[in-house]
């Protein structure tokens, strides 16, 4: 299958970004979700990274780099005022508790009842095993959950599926997919088509998307 | 005066049996007690198991190419222990030996971990955690040998995995600061795993960069109490890159 033009990954983040209010404490996981930091500089946002640390600045180049001061993607970045540092079991205390409006995630699948799969790759051919991560107590936690991806895999199959065929990170989670494609919102009526890459039509992006799609009566271009 | 400090890394793991659990501590690159690990491989230690938190293996390559070489490890414990890149992985010798069989690999969610340890910490049997409902997790334990079933609970209409406490026999802390009385003070973020480590272990030995006094470290700063802390060893600052690529 023909894969469609739509937004680079840096595009995606920067959707996504337009999701996230002043004053929000947010996780971004691995992958495209972590692009959203380049996007949100001078903005009120505090971003927590499950490492320990809330308030976690950009990324650190030079001289700035610390080792032992690094984001949950491993990636050196540096503090700001108010940030804080504390240990793995606040980390995640806050993270189940509830207190992170908005998780941001990378996902291999997703369905139209807002399951997800994430954390093990068949292709990588490991069997039951996987690098799970933080990736399901984010989700356990998660008041609003965007799931960020290319709307389709290398090769031009849908990673939003009617029913996942990768072992699930969470099920009934997901609220919101930005893809290079489109805007989705899941609801009780399943995946409604909220915004779309500009030039294309419903149809193509059906033909590339497995569980029948709700048009939103208000669908607009995505906006940047 | 109670002085806890060990002469050497080397001296301070000698006693470790075969077969011990090790909790290993470290996000990645952060935080890792690299001296400790490198006594261990030293001595010949076998049949280890390692209880990670999150990836301080593949945060020091040439750690695992020793692990793998001497044979130390049986098990290994963790949330996010083999690379995310399929080719980086296929050099990863701790990812070919999970793949033949020769070490078990056993997964957790990560705030899971942090629970399991906090638990041992505490005196706690076990903790009911939503994390992992709806994924194989809640099923039985993920691993690349034989799995071990859990049990779900529901409080509130809402359901809940029960998660056993993991008591390590040892602990390995890599701490920026330390006194003599094994009150200890982390940079930044390599705290992660290492204050519950060191709580959880029967015996925490800690490697410290800065050996200072007892009352040097402002009380209020004290992020790990010396009550849990049984040998210090003085190491030197190792510098790494910040990377997993």
């Amino acid at each position: 299958m023909k894969k469609l033009e739509g937004l680079p990954r840096e595009m995606i983040a920067l959707r996504a970004s337009k999701e996230l209010k002043d004053g929000d404490y947010v996780n971004l996981g691995i992958g495209i979700p972590t692009l959203i930091s380049n996007w949100i500089e001078g903005r009120d946002i505090f971003l927590q990274a499950e490492i320990g640390m809330t308030k976690t600045g950009p990324l650190a180049y030079g001289n700035d780099v610390d080792q032992d001061l690094i984001n949950a993607s491993c990636q050196a970045v540096v503090g700001l005022p108010g940030s804080a540092y504390f240990d793995i079991v606040e980390s995640f205390g806050m993270i189940r508790g509830g207190y992170m409006n908005v998780i941001c995630m990378g996902a291999l699948q997703v369905n139209g009842r807002g399951d997800y799969a994430g954390w093990n790759n068949p292709a990588r051919g490991l069997g039951n095993v996987g690098d799970i991560g933080g990736s399901m107590d984010l989700c356990a936690g998660a008041n609003k959950l965007i799931i960020l991806m290319e709307h389709t895999t290398r090769d031009g199959q849908p990673k939003i599926v009617e029913e996942l065929s990768y072992p699930a990170t969470a099920k009934g989670k997901v609220n919101m997919v930005v893809t290079s494609l489109g805007v989705f919102e899941v609801t009780p009526q399943g995946m409604v088509l909220k915004e779309i890459y500009p030039g294309l039509t419903v149809e193509q992006v059906q033909s590339v998307t497995e569980p029948k799609l709700t048009i939103a009566p208000d669908l607009k271009e995505i906006e940047l | 005066m109670i002085d806890k400090v060990w002469k050497s890394a080397e001296e301070a793991v000698a006693d470790i049996p075969d077969g011990a659990t090790i909790a290993i501590p470290g996000f990645f690159v952060a935080g890792v007690p690299r001296t400790l690990l490198r006594a261990l491989i030293a001595k010949g230690a076998k049949d280890i198991t390692l209880a990670c938190g999150c990836g301080p293996l593949i945060g020091d390559p040439e750690i695992i190419e020793l692990l793998i070489k001497n044979k130390v490890v049986k098990k290994v414990i963790d949330s996010y222990a083999l690379y995310r890149s399929a080719t980086k992985g296929a050099q990863d010798p701790l990812e070919q030996s999970v793949r033949r069989g020769e070490i078990e690999l056993e997964v957790y969610p990560m705030g899971t971990l942090a629970e399991k340890y906090r638990a041992a910490a505490a005196g706690i049997a076990a903790v009911y955690t939503p994390t992992g409902v709806g994924s194989v997790v809640q099923e039985s334990t993920v691993t690349n040998k034989n799995p071990v079933k859990k049990e779900t609970r529901v409080f509130d209409g809402k359901e809940y995995v029960m998660e056993l406490a993991l008591k390590p026999d040892y602990a390995f802390i890599h701490a920026g600061t330390g006194d003599r009385e094994g009150n200890l003070q982390y940079r930044r973020t390599a705290r992660n795993f290492n204050p519950v480590m060191a709580a959880a272990a029967k015996i925490t030995i800690a490697e410290v960069e800065n050996l200072v006094e007892p009352g040097d470290i402002v009380p209020e700063f004290i992020h790990t109490p010396g009550v849990y802390v049984q040998r210090v060893v003085v190491v030197p600052r190792v510098t790494y890159a910040v990377t997993i690529e």
